[in-house]
Parts: structure tokens; sequence; C-alpha cells
């Protein structure tokens, strides 16, 4: 991949093959979801083969983005933890709304938005994949009582509502950030973005010997 | 049935004893319920299990099985104690006041005559005192102590409700309910019907349990009365007719007896058959049997029945040693006396006693010819089919032949109800491969076999070459020719005294009172005799018009005898003619003759002031509290333990059975002692299951797919029996592994002071068919049967249970 | 049976529009089922497997009459047997006909996604079309009376159709007409409720002081109502329920979640929208990357 004097990896190859297919499936599943979620989305079941399609589809989907977040949990989970410089940049969060990131405390490689999404869908995901199994009529309406089938319907309506709004959170913070998109679709971000989103992260990798610079840097 | 179904909502009490009508004739059982909705019917059900039909019952009350005399004769106790009986016809229409001979008596069990040697008895002495005339001495008083009234207040003293409870196991105060309610049935407007079948007709007394019945309706006046009657509910479609055409191995058609080894000619065979009225004035209708009997020899033989050679009466075979009963044909095959059996529409190896006796007696048959639409577990006796029917098919010799025939729906005819209609049915659908209707096989083996007898002769060819087969079509004959022969018609131009003809030659009779007993008529089954008449085919009648909606329906198909819905229907009026129920009448006479919405069962011209009894079947014209020699074990019904019982027979122990009872040796050495066998067991069906046929159907049998056994909760708790888990029922014959259903529906009864558990053994699954493959229930059941019908004693027989495991598939 | 004419709808699943309702002069229907006159004789199964051409698998016994054992995709109307001892101590088997109640409200239809998987008549059956079903078992998990099953072989749900095919041509339903005992009646829902009225009058008359009609009002009433010896507790006769109604969480669900749901995701995507209107993009600027690359250039030494 050609890449511009002076980029910085962000994420690595697997790692954005990784986030694309959550998010793929995180996509279809919004669609399928809400397909059986509100009449007005049923149109959408047409996406996947009809309603009989997306009704089978959509658990296997699921599946696949347990399994696919796990890799992204995997690599991230260190990163994420949550630190007073996280709390202090919330309250400067005012500043960050209105991009103007001078004087906000200095992100390490995450932000505390991004903690909170990462963190969000680590919680969400699970509890949509257990509420998830209880309503899997093929495989698990023998062996669950109805009630639980009941609460769990709601639950896992409520957790997608969630997760979604997450999501929408998520991807408007990627288009807002302008250079955050091309960090996880080219994998490299300028070190001006760093400095400004992400000093601490820089200041890392500044520290270290020798730089992680892309090959062909001088 | 004396009445017919529909009438059954005219009642005021329904009795289900001895039969389980909701389960066993749902359809039927709808008239019951009307009889609750619109009639305000009080419904009881007495059985050893709370039944489907206990559902819907007012009352229920468990009783032990094979108990059903006690009970019966303590209500009759009850009712001559409280005089709660309908007295006027009490003293009209029945025996009651009839002198019974010097010589006749019971004591400790037997009634005068026993003959221990023969197991039988002398029955001279079970007779009326009669007068210089030949009548019966009567005292209509009934102060006479010897009076038939006063000899069963007599007999029937013993039956107290302690001791009713204490031999039937049924708690007190319910029999006492029960009493009431029957009596609430003695004012004349008011009856009770009683709906019975094979839990009163499978016991070693089981004929007596039905008489003893009868005789608590006729002390309630509810025989011949709209709601009332006596009414066995036949458990297969067309058994009634198998009776009534005489199916049975010492009868004939419409009832006539087949003559005994002893009845040399025929003047010897109608001696006994003149029936000569034993009060004056009674009609005593059986004094026309010549006329049934020749009109059906004419029937068999055509031209070749003569009056000089007594109307072919040497071709008749004759009983010996009381007939051929299932019983003993099957001991006969055991003893190598009985070598080829043709088994038509019958299921031996499921339906008869003891079906390891049942297989080695097939074993032994050097042929077996199965003629049914199934495939049958009979059919496939020698078959290894695992524990349910280890056959080693190699140690067996017998030749079976299936011939598949054709199903009920695949053939026209007319099937009888329980209620004695003839209905016409039409063929739906030509039978599947390469089955064939009965009619046709049936004349096919004859037309081979009188072949056989015109080419080899053989030792007695004249019944055989003599037979009449004058059919359109020899080799299959049409069903409607066959209907119009057991119709009857004139063989001659027939002459009233002023020489006109009333009858012309080959017309069809309009009735048996057409028949003559000179040759002039035929009549396969006199009893049928107008249902196919030259105004048509009365069977195929389809009018349900009812008057009076009083579920008579006279128009519909056809009923024997002579269309009548309601038998002994001239005793629903009382002795000087008027309905004793004014609002639900059935005859009445009017002043010239009797009319109403049935067809009189009495002579319409005889009036009132005749003082003609209403049973016109009877010499003496009554019905028959005390039944003279009719019985086998005695002229009133008695207590006797079933053969296989758990406790002594406390009113006589000496006398614990049935005295007069035909038992085998090597059956009675089969009977097991209350010691190893402490249960008692009974059979029945399940609404589910037609006999043994339903199996073969799907739907059938996924709603009850799977053999098992009924146990009270006691029981099953004491041997550690879980719900549907496997047991062992074993009996000295044999033993049944299936599922066990624990339920509250069967409690243990206190009998003579100790518990008696019952164990429900459902009898319908085999090894052929749909549903899952079962131990027949008649591995368990023993060989002995009524002492006189020797129908086998399904319903009470001992066992003992325990755990067990499921049998290898 | 959808798109037979003479039954129109007015209810339809997952369906945001109301259905074609002109012809509303329909009379609603209504099966009853008197209890009390029930013989248990399973006559009204095997009606039901002949006309819709049902044929289960041969079960197993297990320790009871009710076979087979629960309803399944075959058996649309199952005899439930209840051995059950009165207050007085005397047994009685309560026998009875298990199957679709066809609710006035009914909870599979409000929790069905698929527009017009389920439908209700005007005359008040609850039809399942299989045709647009998806097999996601949220029909299961809507009624209040465990009744639909899913075919796990062709994903579709099933129950009782009240015969809606029959009924449309003026005949009643086949367990109806196979009935021996009239223990289960079909007419007009008026007829039947006071049909009922005297089926429970009589009952009272003969002792059974707590008899009634079970056309419970927690699903706006049935089209299928019981004649009950002993009313006052429906839960004895094999687990009918006290006071059936949709499980809240179904309502919560289908009722104030869709709506809100909807508006809470529209209000975020509206938030980012304005967000980016007010806001605009937050760009990197040429002094960022100035900084940026001298802190690369200068190792550790900070600007």
């Amino acid at each position: 991949m050609i890449r511009p004097e002076g980029a910085l990896i962000r994420y690595t190859t697997v790692t954005r093959i990784n986030h694309w297919i959550t998010a793929a499936c995180f996509v279809l599943l919004v669609l399928s979801g809400l397909s059986m979620f509100h009449p007005l989305f049923f149109f959408l079941s047409a996406l996947f083969g009809g309603g009989q399609w997306t009704r089978a589809v959509h658990p296997w989907i699921g599946i696949v983005l347990v399994a696919s977040y796990a890799g992204l949990v995997a690599q991230f989970w260190r990163e994420n933890f949550w630190t007073t410089d996280d709390t202090a940049w919330l309250r400067k969060f005012d500043r960050v709304l209105v991009n103007q990131e001078e004087g906000v405390p200095e992100a390490g490689r995450f932000n505390a938005g991004q903690k909170f999404v990462f963190w969000a869908m680590a919680l969400l995901i699970p509890a949509l994949l257990l509420t998830g199994l209880v309503i899997w009529e093929v495989y698990f309406s023998a062996v669950t009582p109805l009630v639980a089938q009941r609460i769990a319907l709601l639950l896992h309506s409520l957790l997608a509502i969630t997760a979604i709004a997450v999501w929408i959170v998520h991807v408007y913070a990627g288009i807002w950030v302008r250079g955050s998109l091309r960090a996880m679709t080219q994998g490299y971000v300028t070190p001006g973005w760093a400095w400004r989103h992400h000093r601490k992260w820089l200041r890392g990798l500044a520290s270290r010997e020798p730089a992680p610079r892309p090959e062909g840097m001088p | 049935m004396t009445n017919t179904w529909q009438d059954i909502k005219n009642a005021n009490v329904v009795l289900v004893m001895g039969g389980n009508a909701a389960e066993a004739h749902p359809c039927g059982f709808k008239w019951v319920i009307h009889a609750k909705i619109e009639n305000h019917a009080k419904l009881i059900v007495v059985d050893p299990r709370f039944t489907r039909t206990a559902a819907v019952a007012d009352v229920y009350a468990p009783i032990r099985p094979g108990t059903d005399i006690a009970f019966l004769n303590g209500v009759i106790r009850y009712l001559l104690e409280k005089d709660l009986i309908q007295h006027e016809y009490v003293r009209a229409y029945t025996n009651a006041g009839l002198i019974v001979k010097q010589g006749y008596g019971f004591q400790d069990g037997l009634f005068s005559g026993y003959k221990e040697d023969t197991r039988s008895y002398d029955k001279t002495s079970w007779d009326y005192e009669l007068d210089g005339q030949g009548y019966a001495k009567v005292d209509d008083t009934w102060q006479d102590p010897r009076c038939v009234i006063n000899l069963l207040r007599q007999h029937v003293d013993r039956y107290t409700p302690q001791m009713v409870s204490r031999i039937c196991g049924t708690p007190q105060d319910k029999f006492l309910e029960i009493c009431a309610l029957f009596a609430t049935t003695a004012p004349p407007d008011k009856a009770l019907t009683s709906l019975f079948a094979l839990g009163w007709t499978q016991h070693s007394v089981g004929a007596q349990n039905i008489r003893a019945m009868a005789m608590v309706q006729l002390l309630l006046g509810n025989i011949g009365v709209a709601g009332g009657g006596m009414n066995a509910l036949r458990g297969h479609s067309n058994i009634q007719g198998l009776t009534d055409v005489g199916l049975l191995s010492a009868q004939m058609p419409g009832y006539l007896l087949l003559p005994k080894d002893s009845e040399l000619t025929y003047q010897q065979y109608m001696a006994t058959r003149q029936y000569k009225p034993l009060r004056p004035g009674q009609v005593s209708y059986w004094q026309n049997y010549g006329k049934f009997f020749v009109s059906l020899q004419k029937a068999i033989y055509g031209a070749a029945a003569r009056a000089d050679n007594d109307w072919a009466y040497d071709w008749l075979p004759k009983v010996d040693g009381g007939g051929y009963d299932i019983i003993r044909a099957f001991e006969m095959m055991n003893n190598g006396q009985m070598n080829g059996y043709i088994c038509q529409g019958f299921n031996p190896l499921q339906a008869f006693p003891d079906r390891n006796k049942i297989r080695r007696g097939l074993s032994k048959l050097k042929y077996l010819v199965v003629m049914d639409p199934l495939d049958t577990e009979t059919s496939r006796f020698w078959e290894n089919f695992g524990p349910q029917n280890p056959s080693d098919p190699a140690k067996i010799q017998t030749e079976v032949f299936q011939l598949p025939t054709s199903c009920f729906a695949e053939e026209t005819g007319s099937l009888v109800n329980s209620a004695r209609w003839l209905q016409w049915h039409w063929k739906a659908a030509d039978p599947p491969g390469e089955a064939q209707t009965d009619i046709w096989i049936m004349s096919g083996i004859f037309h081979r076999m009188r072949e056989l007898y015109r080419k080899e002769g053989g030792a007695f060819p004249d019944p055989i070459l003599n037979l009449t087969w004058d059919y359109t079509n020899p080799t299959d004959p049409d069903p409607e020719e066959l209907a119009k022969d057991m119709n009857g018609r004139a063989l001659v131009d027939i002459k009233d005294p002023s020489g006109a003809v009333t009858l012309h030659a080959g017309q069809l009779l309009d009735g048996f009172s057409q028949l003559r007993d000179d040759g002039m008529t035929t009549s396969g089954c006199w009893i049928f005799s107008g249902s196919f008449t030259e105004k048509g085919n009365q069977m195929a009648r389809r009018d349900a018009t009812d008057p009076r909606e009083q579920g008579l329906a006279p128009n519909w198909a056809w009923s024997w005898p002579a269309n009548r819905r309601v038998m002994y229907n001239r005793a629903s009026a009382d002795p000087a003619g008027k309905a004793w129920n004014p609002q639900k009448p059935i005859i009445e006479w009017n002043g010239s003759k009797w009319a109403g919405i049935d067809v009189p069962d009495f002579v319409p011209t005889i009036p009132p002031s005749d003082a003609a009894g209403p049973f016109i079947m009877n010499a003496e014209g009554s019905g028959r509290l005390f039944a003279r020699d009719q019985m086998a074990e005695g002229p009133f019904p008695e207590h006797y333990e079933p053969f296989e019982s758990p406790s002594p027979n406390v009113l006589h122990p000496k006398v614990k059975s049935n005295p007069a009872a035909r038992v085998f040796a090597d059956d009675r050495a089969a009977f097991g002692s209350s010691a190893d066998y402490p249960y008692v067991a009974t059979t029945y069906r399940l609404t589910e299951h037609f006999h043994f046929w339903t199996k073969h159907a799907l739907i059938n049998a996924v709603l009850q797919p799977e053999q098992f056994i009924e146990i009270g909760e006691v029981l099953a708790k004491e041997k550690g029996i879980g719900q549907g888990g496997w047991v062992k029922v074993s009996s000295k014959r044999g033993i049944v592994v299936c599922k066990a259903y624990v339920t509250k529906r069967i409690k243990p009864m206190q009998v003579d002071g100790k518990p008696v558990h019952v164990i429900g053994v459902p009898i319908h699954w085999g090894f052929t068919g749909q549903a899952r493959k079962g131990y027949g229930a008649n591995n368990l059941t023993p060989s002995v049967g009524d002492a006189n019908t020797q129908t086998p004693e399904f319903k009470a027989f001992l066992v003992n249970i325990e755990k067990a495991s499921a049998p290898p598939a | 049976m959808a798109g037979l004419q003479s039954q129109d709808y007015i209810r339809r699943s997952a369906s945001t529009l109301t259905p074609p309702s002109i012809r509303n002069h329909e009379a609603e229907v209504a099966k009853l089922i008197d209890v009390s006159r029930c013989i248990g004789c399973k006559a009204c199964q095997s009606a039901c497997m002949e006309w819709n051409d049902l044929r289960g698998e041969v079960g197993h016994f297990e320790g009871s009459y009710d076979n087979p054992l629960d309803l399944d995709p075959s058996t649309w109307t199952l005899m439930r047997f209840t051995e059950w001892e009165n207050d007085k101590g005397d047994l009685e088997w309560l026998i009875r006909k298990d199957g679709c109640m066809h609710c006035e409200d009914p909870g599979c239809l409000k929790a069905c996604p698929a527009p017009g998987a389920i439908v209700q008549y005007a005359n008040g059956i609850v039809d399942f079309n299989s045709d647009a079903c998806i097999g996601c078992g949220y029909c299961v998990k809507g009624c209040p009376f465990d009744i639909p099953r899913i075919n796990p072989v062709d994903h579709k749900s099933y129950k009782c159709t009240l015969c809606s095919d029959r009924v449309a041509v003026g005949l009643e339903p086949a367990c109806v007409k196979a009935c021996p005992t009239g223990a289960i009646m079909f007419g007009s829902k008026s007829d039947m409720t006071a049909w009922a009225g005297e089926r429970v009058a009589e009952l009272k008359s003969r002792g059974f002081a707590d008899a009634g009609l079970y056309d419970p009002a927690g699903v706006g009433g049935t089209h299928v109502m019981y004649v009950l010896q002993h009313a006052d507790r429906p839960s004895i006769y094999a687990g009918l329920p006290d006071s059936p109604q949709i499980s809240p969480f179904i309502q919560g669900w289908k009722g104030v979640l869709k709506p809100v749901a909807l508006a809470g995701l529209a209000l975020a995507a509206i938030a980012g929208f304005l967000h980016s209107m007010i806001a605009g993009p937050n760009e990197v600027q040429a002094e960022d990357e100035a900084k940026g690359r001298r802190l690369l250039g200068e190792g550790d030494e900070a600007p």
C-alpha cells in the first residue's frame, strides 16, 4: 500500500480486516434486526432474501460478530483501560465537541470517547448474544422457559437499540474527526492527526527507537 | 337394546354399570348428554375405575370387579324392603305372584337339583306349581310364602348394605345414594335406563349380571317404557347382526336353537318347543316356532326340505356337549381334536383368553384360514416378533392361508346396530389389491367343496349337495338377493279360506306373521322378515321423522322384529291401556286396537280386558323375576366370586364360584391363587381404539400409541412404580411388560376388611399395525366362561405386578 | 387461509396501515367448549387431523391420556386430562380441549414481525398465513396461552385456524362437527354466550356453585370459550391461565419500545447532523502537522 511520507501506522492490516468484518456484521445485524423490530423496516428483509432468510441468518451473523469483536477485544483491551486522564478528558468534552482540543488532556492511543464505545460494545455484544440465544427459536426454544424468552426478547431489543445508538456515535465520530476513517481503511494517520487527537500516543511513538515509521521514510 | 339409542334421552336416571358407554360408545353417548340437559337426568356410574363416563356422571361408585350381582341384589333388597317398587306394574306384568313348586330351594350357595359330577343342575324344581289345567298357580295378594316375590325377598335378604359393601368394596353411603336414585324411577312416569356391555357379559356369571339388572328394571316398572329398558350396547359393528343370524355354535338364525344330539327326530325337537301358555289367555308367541323353523329349512334346502323328510331335519348338525364355543374349540385344538380352523373376521390370538394356550392350539393345526381386511396377529402367529410373540417358525407346521377381505365401506349390505336396526349401506370404494368380499370367498369355498362331495361322495354329502343356491351370480351373490332370502317369500300361491290368493308364488313377505309350517313359505331369518318387502328395501329407508320427538324414527331403516323400536312396549301402558307416563306414551288402547308411535309388541286387537301379559314371548305372558329353567346356575341371580378372586365367598365359603360354569382341567390348573397373584385385574377398551383394528390406523395410533396398564397411587407407591415406568404384570398364564399409568382413578377398596387393589389392563396392542408393539392383554386372562354363554371372564382375574425394564425393541 | 374475501381482516400483523375494513357487518363467531359434557373421546383431535391433513408421529405412552403429550406443529388441538380431587374429596377428571383461543386482542399477532403472517378476520378468527411466516417464534412468546408451535422442518408457525376455510363457506369447524356429545358448539359469539349462560345455570343446579363461562377480559375476550364447572379456578384445568393477558414484556417491547427506540435513534442521527452543521468537521491543521513531525523528528524532546 502506498502511504505518504511520514505516515504513522495506526491499525495493522489484520486489525483493519477484523474491524471491518465486525462492522459489516454489525450493519447486517442492524438491517436484519430492524426488519424484525418494526414494520416500517420489514422491507429491509428483502436484502437478505426475505423474512425467512433474515430470521435464519441474523443469529449466525451475530455469532460471527461475537467472534470478530472478541478479536478486537483481544487486540485493544490493554489500551482501553480507563485512566484519570480519561476522566479529565471527559470533563473537557464540551471543548472537544466544538473542535477546540487545546487544553484538553492529551489522549493516548484511544480517547475516553473511543474507550466508551469499546467497553459499551464489549458489554452489549455478549448480552445480545445471551439474550439472542434464548430467542433463537430453532435451537433453544425448547430448552428455555417461555417467560425467559419473553424477557429476552425485550432485553435483546433494548440492548440492540442501545448498541445502535453507540454505533451511531462511533460512526459519526469517524466522520467528524477527519482522518479517522483513513486510519481504519488504509491504516495510517499523519503525525499532525496524531498530534491533534492522540498526542500522548504520538509521544509514545516518538520515544521508541526507532520510531515505527513506515518503510521508505527518511 | 330393548329401546333405541335416541330413546335414552327420555330417561330420568341413566345407569352405566357393566360398561363404559362414553368411551366405548361415544357417538351413542350423546343421548345420555341429551337426557342430562333436556330431561335433567342423573347419570350414575358404577365401575372399578373412574372412567371417562364417570367424568360426566353425577354419582360415581367404585365396585370390585365381578361383584355386580351382590350390588344389584342389594338394590333389589333395598327396593323391596323400603317398598319402593312400581306395584301395579309388578303385580300385572311380572311373575311376582306366581307360585313356585315345592322342592325348589336354595341353600349354602346352591339351588335345588345340583349335580356335582356334571357341574350342572337338574332344573325340574325350578318351575311353577301348576293347576289341573296346566296353568301356573298365582296369588296376586302376594301372601303365599312360595310366590315368586316372597322367594325373591327371602333370597336377597342376605344382601344388606353392609354385606354389599363387604363384598363389593363400594362405600355404603355411595351404595345407598345410588339405591335412592334407582328408587326415584319407581313412580309410573319415571324411568331408568340401564346401559351395559362387556363389563357385565365377560364374567363367569355374565348372563346373571344382566338378569339381576333386568329384575331391578321390572320391579321399577322400567321395561317397555320410554327412557327405560335393558340396553346392551354392542361393541362391534354388526355383532348384533351376528347373533341375529345365529353365528353361534349352538344357534340358528333368529334365535332358533340348533338341535341337540339327544333330539333325534324333528318330533322330539319340537316337543319341547310347543310353548303352551302357562296362564290363561296368554299369547306365548313361541308357539309359532314351527313356522319359523320350517321356513328356515326351506331357505336352506329349498325343494329338498319336504314334509316327508321332516323338512330335512336330519341334515342339520346336532350339538353335543353344550356347543363348540371358542374356549372349547381351542381346548380341542390343544388336544389334537380340531385340525383345521377357518377364522373369518376374528383375531383369536388377541381376542381369546390365555394367549399362550391359543398360540399352542394354532401351532398344532394342519391349516389355518384367516379372512380379514387387516394383517391380524392370528395370521402371523407363527412368526417371531420378539417377546410379544415368541414363536419359533421352525417348529410350527401349520399352513396358513391369508385371504384378504373387503371392509364395510367396500361392500354393500346391512349392518344391525345395538338398537336392532338393520341399516343398509352402499359400497363406497373398491377393495384394495386382491381383497374380495366375504360373500365371494365363501361362495368359492362352497362351490369347490360341493364339487369335491359330488366327485368323491364322502361320509355324509347330503347337507352340502342339497343346499339351495339360487342366485343370479352363483359365485358372487348380490347382497340384495341375500337380504331377500332373509326376509322370505311365498313359494306357492297362498290363499285365504275363501280361496282368494293372498300371496303370489315368489312374492316377498310383509312380515313373519305370514310364515307357515307347511313348506309354503321360506325365510332365512324370521326376525328379519319385513326388512325387504315388495315395497322395497326397508333397511334403505332414510326418513328421520320422529313423531313426538321421542327417539323412535320409525321410518329410518328397519328394526327387527316387525320394525318395532321399543320391545315389550305393551308394558308402557297400564293394564287398562293408558300410558304410565302420559308425557311419553308409546302405544295405548284406543278403544278398538293398540296404537301409537311404535308398532305394538302385542297382538294389536287383544283388548286390555283380556288381561294378556305384555311379555308375549314368555309362556306366562309376564316378565320373569324367577327365571324358571332358563339359566344354567339358578332362577335367581346369586353372588359367586370370579374364578380367580382375592377373597372368599363370604355368603357361602364352600361354593365360591359359579357351580355351573364349565372348566376344563388344564384351564383350572392354570388358575392362580391370591397368595401368588394378590391383585385383581380387569381388561377394557379405550375410546381411542376399536379392539385390535384401529391400531392399524395412523390417527388412532397417534392418539393412543403404546400399551400401558393403570394402577392406583397407593399400590404404585408400595411397589415403587413411578409414573410411566415399566412394569411386568403376570398371571399364572403369562406376562405383560408395559408402562404404568399411576392414577387417582383407581383406589384400593376395602373388601371383607382387607384392601383390594385393582389393576386395569387395556387390550388394544399387539404386534401388527401402526401403533407400538405390545403384549396382548390376553396373556393374562383365564380360560373360563359364563355358564350360559361361555363368554370368557376377561373382567376379573388375579395378577401380580412388579417394576421392570423395557423389553427389547 | 389468506385472501378469503368473505373474511376481511380487522387486524394484520406488522402492519402500520388499516387493513381493508369496509365489510364491517360480519358477526363475530365463537366456539364454545362445554367441559362439563366432554367425554375426552378425542374425536375433535382426529377430526382436526383429518380435515387439516395433519399426521404426527406415533409417540410413546407418557403417563397420561394426553397424546401427543403437548401441542406440536401437527397437533393443533389436544385433549388435556387432569385428575383433580375436589373439596369434598371426590375425584373429578377434568378434560379440556386445548388449542388456540382466538383472542380478541391476540398476543401472537401483536408480537409477529412479518406483515400479514397473522391476521384477524372480522368474524374474530385469528389465522396464520404460513406463506408470510418467517419462523421467528415471536408469536409463541406473544401468546398468553402457549399455543403456536414452530415446525422445525419448514420453520412455519402452526395452530388451530378455527377452520377458517370451513367457516368461510358456512360450515362449522371440523372438531365441532365431530364432537359426539355436543360439548363443542359453534355460532355467533352472542348466541354462544347466551347458551353458555343456560349451561352454567344447569351446572349450578347440579351443585357446581362456581360454574361459569371462561371468556377472559385480559385478552379482550376470546372466540373460543369454555364452560367450566369451576370457573373460579381455571388453572386446575391443565393450567388454563387464571387471568391471561399478553405478557408485560411483550407489551413493552411491542408497545412503548418501538416508537421510543426509533425516536431515540433518529435523535442520535439528527444530533450528529446538527453537530456536523454547527461544529463542522474536526480537521488536522497544518500547524498540527508541523508539531507532530517536529515531535517525531526531535525524538524525546518536547516542543
